[in-house]
């Protein structure tokens, strides 16, 4: 739907409402105005371009979103799927291998939530174990030591907190791709996709270019973790998704995202394979950009660019 | 009530370690002892009777580790410009001035320069009464300047880490601070400056999941809870019972997190043994 569609089917939606409001009043009556009004303020939010932020967590959570593979079978030519982190297993939330990007070998890591119940299950619906992020890295190195451009897709909820998580070293796995990522010596090439859920999504977010789609958010805690926390009342994710300013449009003034990449109107998941032909041209812009770059100058850039992130402070003198 | 304090302390390890006092007079949580405050302040913090560690501020820890007290702090004038202007039941700057006024501090980390045991290092001491030691953008780069200072003095750096994690209230912000300061760890590491990791109880989140865990020593005192996920998130998540001793500074080391287990009185010496090892 474009916009003129969307202006469409607004003023259609009003007409609508109006009809029923005319019409003799009921429980069933009201309850589908509510409906409609309800699809109007998020019809109209989308096109001031001021969708709230938990309308856009919940596009970025839709099942149907692309996730990784979608973008691999879109976007890749020749995907070959490498597996296994070479110490304790494979994580199936967390997926790598080689493929082409327009006539260019390179190397996609990113997150799989799975679309159905039994795809979410088989996934762990997207929340990586130690071994998930451990894959990632071994696979990012074999990038570097053939001098292979990196592709990262992030859509997670979150890193998986369970007891084997904890056991094999959640944290310590995370940590590890945070420091190496810093100094991989080939490009990285960062999407949010969908849910950038705290550490889970920063382990493999470190990059030189950080893209995020239109209605990805980023996020150090979900909305409704920080709800229950702080207002202690979980009911409150709407108010908590707008306090953390997650959506790339908060993001990009903050300087944590660099580009907002344009998704089909109504969400990515409307059209998946026109999602990622959006997607495509800025990809390759940024490959090409970077592949420019002196591998010197280029960490050099990277550490620069995480180095600045996060100067709100002011400096009175010590007391 | 102390049926009722015993059930909330089940719930919330990581709060157990309050010192309750009653005047001069505080009960510990190891031995359940009543023991005098100021036999607990004269020994670091650490039960007379049976060795359970409180937690201990930051500016303790400085005089712990440091010689005769004696330490350049660095940067204790940066605070924080609230940069989501964040409101939930209050304002955070009103949080953030709370907790000033409670801690002497202006946020969650205090960094200095001093000697350990004549060896000239950085220390950053994170203060967990500060909005529970969280990381934003201030410890985020206090800590990063501690850093770039370790590598361009070549000085080995401590952090001491009491923590639950990244500062919700500075969103996004605070998550990169874990980038931030891991690269900046990954050129420390590149220099060959020595870099000891501390933990102590509480050491969570994202501090874990970032510097905590890439020291070239990472070392805990006793029974520190240490993890990625909070235990009640786990708990929640997997919906049993975790158990005993999950996540406790044994629990670590016995899965190979940890190099060692130190208890807070030979500290400084372990220290001083390799920080020597390592620059010698
Ligand atoms: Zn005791």
């Amino acid at each position: 739907m474009d916009s003129e569609a969307a202006r469409k089917q607004s003023e259609h939606l009003e007409r609508e409402i109006e009809t029923l409001g005319k019409a003799s009043p009921g429980g069933e009556t009201d309850r589908r105005i509510e409906e409609l009004r309800g699809q109007l303020r998020q019809l109209q939010a989308e096109l001031s371009g001021h969708a709230s932020a938990w309308s856009r967590v919940q596009l970025a959570r839709h099942p149907q979103r692309p996730q990784t593979l979608d973008y691999v079978k879109h976007l890749f030519q020749d995907f070959t799927e490498i597996h296994g982190d070479r110490t304790f297993g494979d994580d199936p939330a967390l997926v790598a291998g080689m493929a082409w990007f327009h006539g260019r070998p390179v190397i996609v890591v990113g997150h799989q939530k799975g679309h159905d119940t039994t795809q979410k299950v088989q996934r762990n619906f997207g929340m990586p174990k130690p071994e998930g992020y451990r894959k990632a890295l071994r696979v990012m190195q074999l990038a570097a030591k053939f001098r292979r451009p990196i592709f990262t897709f992030v859509d997670t909820p979150g890193a998986y907190p369970g007891i084997d998580s904890e056991e094999r070293g959640q944290a310590e796995a995370i940590a590890r791709n945070l420091r190496e990522m810093a100094r991989i010596a080939v490009p990285i090439v960062v999407t949010i996709t969908g849910e950038g859920g705290s550490g889970g999504a920063l382990a493999i977010a470190v990059g030189d270019r950080i893209l995020m789609l239109e209605n990805a958010v980023y996020s150090v805690i979900s909305p409704e973790g920080c709800a229950s926390i702080t207002w202690r009342d979980s009911t409150k994710a709407e108010q908590a998704a707008e306090a953390l300013k997650i959506t790339a449009l908060d993001l990009k003034p903050l300087g944590i995202v660099d580009e907002i990449v344009p998704e089909p109107p109504g969400g990515a998941h409307t059209d998946p394979q026109k999602a990622a032909q959006l997607l495509d041209p800025v990809l390759e812009q940024a490959l090409r950009d970077l592949c420019q770059v002196p591998v010197n100058e280029l960490l050099q850039n990277r550490y620069q660019k995480f180095r600045l992130m996060g100067q709100f402070f002011r400096e009175a003198a010590a007391s | 009530m102390a049926w009722f304090r015993r059930e909330k302390q089940r719930i919330q390890p990581s709060d157990s370690t309050h010192i309750r006092t009653e005047g001069l007079w505080t009960k510990c949580d190891g031995c359940r002892q009543i023991i005098w405050k100021k036999d607990l302040d004269a020994n670091w913090n650490i039960c007379p009777k049976c060795g359970y560690h409180f937690r201990l501020d930051a500016r303790a820890r400085l005089r712990l580790l440091l010689d005769e007290d004696h330490y350049t702090e660095h940067d204790a004038g940066v605070e924080t410009t609230d940069p989501l202007q964040f409101v939930d039941l209050k304002p955070y700057q009103e949080r953030l001035r709370s907790a000033q006024q409670a801690t002497g501090l202006k946020d969650a980390v205090v960094t200095a320069e001093g000697k350990l045991a004549g060896q000239r290092v950085l220390v950053c001491a994170m203060e967990y009464s500060f909005i529970g030691g969280s990381m934003g953008c201030v410890v985020g780069e206090k800590i990063t300047r501690a850093i770039e200072r370790a590598a361009a003095g070549r000085l080995p750096l401590v952090i001491v880490s009491a923590s639950g994690g990244a500062r919700m209230m500075e969103g996004t912000v605070s998550l990169m601070q874990m980038a931030k300061i891991s690269a900046a760890l990954a050129q420390l590491d590149q220099a060959g400056v020595p870099f000891a990791s501390i933990l102590t109880d509480p050491t969570t989140g994202g501090v874990t999941a970032s510097f905590a865990m890439l020291g070239d020593l990472n070392i805990a005192e006793p029974g520190a809870l240490i993890g990625f996920a909070g235990p009640r998130v786990i708990e929640q998540t997997i919906r049993q019972k975790l158990p005993a001793g999950f996540q406790r500074a044994e629990f670590l080391l016995q899965h190979g997190m940890l190099d060692a287990v130190v208890p807070r009185l030979e500290l400084k010496p372990f220290l001083a043994r390799s920080l020597k090892f390592f620059t010698s």
